[in-house]
């Protein structure tokens, strides 16, 4: 009668196991069915690999034959399949890679086929059009470590949007543009924590008032003031893009990484500044056991009150330099609901990569990877309306969030206002 | 657990409960006041007289006295109406601008009440007006007893599974329906820009369906241009009924349970994956109505960005008004006054529709957060359980 | 001997409740107070004073004659005070080492957190008082016994030498807690003075050398542990004289009302709590399932009453099957349960308490007719229920959330009951309740084992179990360790077989 845990072969991993086996099986057979026998037999696909007005060394474009390309990704999958169902593999992650892997390279070997589709071109506008959503969900991750949810970083991001290009545009700075946006997301944020902390207000509510909030003021301005004096207060210009010497030479990844602008290093150099703090400081520690167990924390001499504030507004800060992103650090002008939901695909960005800030960026990779893939698909001209695939990001946002890849788990806290 | 070392005493306990209903009707009214009032102050920050403004908003929403005197005595004397329908237009457009607030308030309120934060009004509103669209102008030749229950139930329904979609992987998933809804908005837009350049365009070049037929235009009281019709009492039928099935029925029961406590309706052996696809269900219905109102009633065909913002509004009307049906049909037509004549607040004082978003937002706080009402008029709070409207990430 | 801490007229009001009036309590250097009262009499809220975490209305607290003010938890800490709280104040996710460290923390060049320098402090700890811990383990890994013991170092580590022990046997076996009153006496030698709060009477005549009694936010008085008995302590803590022993018949146990097979439960986390259980409960018997919490039981009953699906593994009530069967299913066919949190799982707070009366039968008749509500059934019952069963409640439109603890789980009780029932799992139905409340219940779950319904009672207050029950099954670690008549089990016997030690390695086994 004693079973240990492991003898025990449980019919939940079973099912599992059969389950995602068949799921590869299925991907397989799809793959060949739409991309294969929709690729002619001898085309080839183009992949360009130099940026033009990049300073990088120009390296040859990588030309693929795509029927075989797409048949061995087939063949990946099939077997991946096959062997889940034989023996099994643990990570659920690995298996959800290479559904993610082989779909996306047969659709590209589809699409690209006897076209040319520029690939530094896209991991570049991935990694452009992905930061904001990054700074979205690294607000969320910080809010959230210490329990105070914030789903207003839509309407923040909004308003630090138009307070950037405004600024920006009677001072003739960008940086006090940026300034001001960043100054504009703490004060908003702090509002809500004052709303959610003091006042216990339902932080789902508050969150969502700002969202209204947010879009109201800011389309009241816009229709207001700035449709008849647009240079005046609606021309900022951009942040220029900052070559970093010698790394930026690097074929492929020196456009996409280092050929960028400040708004876009600052996301990233956040990522790992949060990572830190976070895990290796005094004040990350204290941030995360308010998160999970705030009485613990109180019983230490920690002020929880005091955590939440500080953290809410340093992320509404972060959210602010992401609104900044829209207007001073992309088209120079505000334009209404120009955050098309950036806001809140930054929370699945940030669910999905465990609330945690590199997590979080890498899933707003992938995000942003989806979006320039979709305009990217558009040029090529594939025979999918347009706005179908506008829907993509959305789409990928509800089936992360459904969970069923891998379980994220947040902090136990989470949304829970704390009473003495 | 009870930490309690002597009994609590009772202290006026009939007192407290007049107090506390007393407090229920106040603090909306109140802050419905105090959320105009900070609208007054952005009007005068942007440089308009206020009181210009509002007067503009009354006359555009209530109509003026004047006019309404002189049309009764121009249709007494010679028998002719038009100065009369005139006069009692904006009256009547009031009505018509609340109709969908109605629906779409009802549609957020079912969803509090359990527990879910339905902010996918907006799109379910938009998939009911295109479903009604559809069955409106495709259908031809049905008599009008037939074809219009037939459009109704059409949108009803497009918003319906719009709204079940969310709630199931809520309920099977735990996935939160807060950005879920979100997502199914942008789907909605974007499913609508498709269908509006595409399969659904009439002929020509804007980007709108075809007119219904007349048999699935909802019935109007008066002539043209007034159009108050059938679809204002449809809207107050549906108070009635969710107030019904809310506290008569023992389906309802389930919800209020399940929303209030959902780990002790489980143990009572309430199914709560089935009551949350219900309720969005329901809730989805409701807004899609609110978007069949509009279309067979008022405009009879559908264009882009058709549904401008009624989603986000129904969620400070539920607020608002307690998630209560009734309480929904005041806060309804109170929304609707507004927005009736802020447009007439636009055209005449130039002040931009936008601002009741302001104030809507400003109104949610205020409700959220009774304290700060409390503060500002110096009311002593009565204790009261505050309820929680949403828990985190899922389950 | 000098008093290292003294509490003078200590008060504190609450909204509706005077939690203390004017308690002074004196603790000597080096020896051990119990401070003993029923759940409700106000000590959890002195301590609380003490450590800072309230203010005082009135009152003075004097450590080693100065009188100090604490503002908050660091002012207790700087005076060398230390609390071991009953729930414990870890975070699951972290490691013991950076539990030690929060609030306190080292750093490296001032910026970054030094774990090796608390984790080296840790193991200085752990040899001089012999509390053996990993500075690396995370705390949700460990069993509880062991997170105690992080607790204690806690405040060791803050230099803490009056220590405030917080119901600290709560959660252990009895030989966990032989091992908790060693360290207590090394601690005690190493020059540390304890205030030691519990409602368990055997232990206060174990460990204490003063004993001071609170009830109803006051002391009731001071007694040298020499003098005192089991029965006075409790006639002193509960203010009458209490019957220690509940009284009833011998058991005419039945035909089986529920067999279980071979159960595997996963909990919510996917890991399987429940390893392979079998057993059965006998109609006018009382089962009890002793253990300490967290070695499956509460798994066990979600699963027996369908809230959480079975891995394998059959349960048959009265001869069909019901492991894959709805929770209302299970409800219909006769099974009542009274649930571990009352609070999250019996009773909707917010609702009225007639509401609550008929959560579990609002879609049948006479509540309902169809899918409509019947209100004037629904009142009347409530009526009934609320005189039958003496819930003091001004009247049944109030929310249940009004209701004291004892009150609300008489609502609970009354629900359960009033319906025709052939099983009653009850989990941990007397927690937090006052005596009064607990007497109720004991005789109410004994009347209905005398009628002839099954009773499957689990319990972590072996002494509950041992008043109770026909016969005792013994939870470890997912299993049953072995199942004993409960005339003939001793506390030793299950002190060992909750703790793991297999039954055949068990001396003295009658």
């Amino acid at each position: 009668m004693k079973k240990t845990n492991l003898e025990i072969s449980s019919a939940t991993e079973k099912r599992q196991r059969i389950s995602y086996g068949l799921v590869l099986l299925v991907v397989g057979l799809f793959i060949y069915l739409v991309f294969g026998l929709n690729t002619q037999a001898g085309s080839m696909a183009t992949f360009g690999m130099n940026l033009s007005g990049s300073q990088a060394l120009p390296i040859p474009d990588l030309v693929i034959p795509a029927l075989p390309a797409i048949y061995a990704m087939v063949l990946i999958s099939v077997f991946s399949g096959a062997y889940q169902l034989a023996r099994g593999v643990r990570s659920t992650g690995w298996l959800v890679g290479i559904i993610a892997v082989t779909f996306v390279m047969s659709f590209l070997m589809w699409s690209a086929q006897d076209k040319s589709f520029n690939l530094t071109g896209m991991l570049s506008s991935s990694l452009v059009r992905a930061t904001p959503i990054a700074l979205a969900a690294l607000c969320g991750v910080i809010s959230e470590r210490s329990a105070v949810i914030n789903i207003g970083i839509e309407g923040i991001m909004l308003m630090a949007a138009q307070v950037a290009v405004i600024t920006a545009t009677v001072t003739n700075s960008l940086y006090v543009g940026l300034f001001g946006a960043i100054i504009t997301g703490g004060l908003i944020a702090a509002l809500h924590a004052y709303l959610v902390i003091r006042f216990k207000v339902d932080q789902t509510v508050s969150s969502v008032a700002i969202n209204i909030f947010g879009a109201g003021t800011t389309a009241f301005i816009s229709s207001r003031f700035m449709q008849s004096s647009g240079d005046a207060l609606n021309n900022s210009g951009t942040f220029p893009i900052i070559s970093i010497p010698l790394l930026a030479k690097i074929p492929v990844l020196g456009p996409v990484l280092f050929e960028n602008n400040l708004i876009i290093y600052l996301a990233i150099i956040l990522v790992f500044v949060m990572h830190i703090v976070l895990y290796y400081t005094p004040w990350g520690l204290r941030t995360r056991a308010v998160g999970e167990h705030p009485k613990a924390a109180d019983t230490l001499g920690i002020n929880v009150y005091l955590t939440r504030y500080v953290n809410v507004i340093i992320g509404g800060m972060i959210a602010g330099l992401g609104g900044a992103y829209f207007t001073v650090g992309s088209v120079g002008r505000f334009d209404e609901a120009m955050t098309a939901g950036k806001g809140f695909i930054g929370l699945a960005a940030m669910i999905f990569g465990n609330w945690n800030p590199i997590g979080a960026y890498t899933s707003s990779l992938i995000f942003g990877f989806a979006d320039s893939l979709q305009v990217k698909l558009q040029i090529l001209r594939i025979p999918i309306p347009s706005e179908f695939l506008l829907m993509a990001p959305y789409i990928v946002t509800m089936i992360i969030l459904t969970g069923v890849v891998g379980r994220a788990i947040p902090p136990a806290a989470d949304g829970q206002p704390y009473e003495k | 657990m009870s930490t309690t070392a002597a009994p609590a005493q009772d202290t006026g306990k009939k007192e407290n409960k007049r107090n506390a209903l007393w407090q229920e009707l106040l603090i909306p009214i109140l802050a419905v006041i105090t959320g105009l009032i900070v609208g007054a102050i952005v009007i005068v920050a942007s440089g308009e007289n206020p009181f210009v403004a509002y007067g503009a908003l009354f006359a555009g929403s209530f109509g003026t006295p004047a006019d309404l005197i002189q049309g009764i005595q121009i249709y007494f004397a010679t028998g002719d109406s038009k100065e009369l329908l005139s006069a009692i237009y904006p009256f009547t457009e009031s009505l018509v601008t609340a109709t969908p607030y109605i629906f779409a308030g009802l549609s957020v309120a079912l969803g509090f009440r359990c527990g879910l934060f339905n902010i996918g009004a907006e799109g379910q509103f938009f998939i009911g007006a295109l479903c009604s669209a559809f069955v409106g102008y495709s259908l031809k030749g049905l008599p009008m007893i037939v074809h219009l229950p037939l459009a109704i139930l059409g949108g009803a329904l497009g918003g319906a599974i719009w709204g079940a979609i969310p709630g199931y992987l809520k309920a099977r998933f735990g996935a939160h329906e807060v950005v879920n809804t979100i997502m199914m908005n942008w789907i909605a837009f974007k499913l609508s820009d498709w269908l509006l350049n595409g399969p659904m365009k009439a002929s020509g070049f804007r980007p709108v369906t075809p007119n219904v037929e007349l048999s699935a235009e909802l019935p109007r009281f008066f002539p043209d241009p007034l159009r108050f019709n059938l679809g204002f009492f449809l809207a107050l039928l549906a108070a009635y009924l969710l107030y019904w099935f809310l506290f008569k029925t023992t389906l309802g029961f389930e919800i209020r349970s399940v929303g209030a406590n959902p780990d002790a309706a489980k143990y009572a052996g309430m199914n709560i994956v089935r009551n949350f696809v219900l309720v969005m269900f329901l809730a989805g219905g409701l807004a899609g109505l609110a978007g069949t109102a509009q279309v067979l009633g008022v405009d009879h065909w559908v264009g882009q960005g058709f549904s401008a913002g009624y989603g986000f509004d129904a969620i400070a009307l539920a607020l608002l008004g307690r998630s209560h049906p009734a309480g929904v049909v005041l806060s309804a037509l109170l929304f609707g006054f507004l927005r009736s004549g802020a447009t007439d607040m636009q055209s005449m004082a130039r002040i931009p529709i936008d601002i009741i978003s302001i104030i809507q937002g400003m109104v949610i706080v205020f409700i959220a957060a009774p304290d700060i009402i409390r503060w500002l008029y110096r009311i002593r709070a009565v204790k009261k359980e505050e309820t929680v409207l949403t828990r985190g990430w899922g389950k | 001997m000098t008093n290292v801490l003294e509490l003078r007229g200590i008060t504190k009001r609450f909204p509706g409740v005077l939690a203390n009036d004017k308690i002074s309590i004196t603790l000597r250097e080096s020896k051990i107070l119990a401070l003993l009262g029923e759940n409700g009499a106000g000590k959890s809220t002195l301590m609380n004073i003490l450590y800072g975490l309230y203010k005082p209305d009135e009152g003075k607290i004097i450590v080693r004659g100065k009188e100090v003010d604490f503002h908050g938890p660091n002012d207790a800490i700087a005076q060398g005070i230390g609390m071991v709280h009953q729930h414990f104040m870890l975070v699951p996710v972290m490691t013991v080492t950076e539990n030690v460290m929060l609030g306190i923390e080292p750093t490296k060049n001032g910026v970054f957190l030094d774990k090796e320098k608390v984790a080296q402090r840790i193991r200085e700890i752990s040899n001089e008082y012999g509390l053996e811990v990993d500075p690396n383990a995370y705390i949700k890994d460990l069993p509880v016994g062991i997170q105690q013991r992080v607790e204690i170092i806690k405040v060791l580590y803050r230099h803490a030498d009056i220590l405030i022990l917080d119901e600290p046997t709560a959660v252990l076996t009895p030989q966990e807690v032989e091992g908790l009153f060693k360290i207590i006496d090394t601690l005690i030698k190493a020059g540390k003075s304890i205030i030691f709060i519990t409602h368990k009477l055997k232990e206060v005549l174990a460990v204490a050398d003063d004993i001071t009694v609170l009830r109803l936010g006051t002391v009731v008085g001071s007694i040298d542990p020499k003098e005192a008995t089991s029965e006075i302590l409790a006639t002193m803590m509960v203010g009458r004289d209490v019957n220690l022993v509940v009284q009833k018949l011998t058991a005419k146990p039945g035909e089986p009302v529920i067999v279980i097979e071979n159960l595997f439960v996963r909990d919510e986390r996917g890991h399987m709590t429940v390893q392979g259980v079998s057993f059965d409960v006998r109609k006018g018997e009382v089962l009890g399932v002793a253990g300490v919490q967290g070695n499956g039981q509460t798994e066990l009953v979600y699963a027996l009453t369908g809230l959480l699906p079975l891995d394998t593994g059959t349960i048959h009530l009265l001869g069909e099957p019901i492991h894959h069967t709805t929770p209302r299913n299970i409800l219909e066919r006769g099974v009542a349960h009274i649930p571990e949190d009352r609070q999250r799982h019996g009773l909707i707070l917010s609702f009225p308490i007639h509401d609550n009366m008929m959560l579990c039968t609002y879609y049948k008749e006479p509540f309902a007719k169809g899918i409509s509500l019947q209100p004037k059934l629904i009142f009347s019952n409530a009526e009934e229920l609320v005189k039958q069963y003496d819930v003091r409640t001004p009247n049944i439109y109030v929310n249940a959330g009004t209701l004291s603890g004892g009150n609300q789980q008489k609502v609970i009780v009354a629900r359960e009951f009033s319906r025709p029932i052939e099983l009653l799992i009850a989990s941990q139905p007397t927690r937090g309740l006052d005596v009064g409340s607990i007497e109720y219940i004991h005789s109410q779950i004994i009347k209905k084992r005398d009628e002839g319904t099954g009773v499957l009672l689990v319990s972590s207050e072996l002494d509950e179990i041992l008043a109770l029950s026909d016969r005792i099954a013994v939870m470890y670690k997912g299993q049953i360790m072995a199942i004993l008549d409960a005339n003939t089990a001793t506390k030793e016997q299950l002190g060992l077989l909750m703790a793991g030690v297999h039954p055949s390695d068990t001396p003295n086994k009658n």
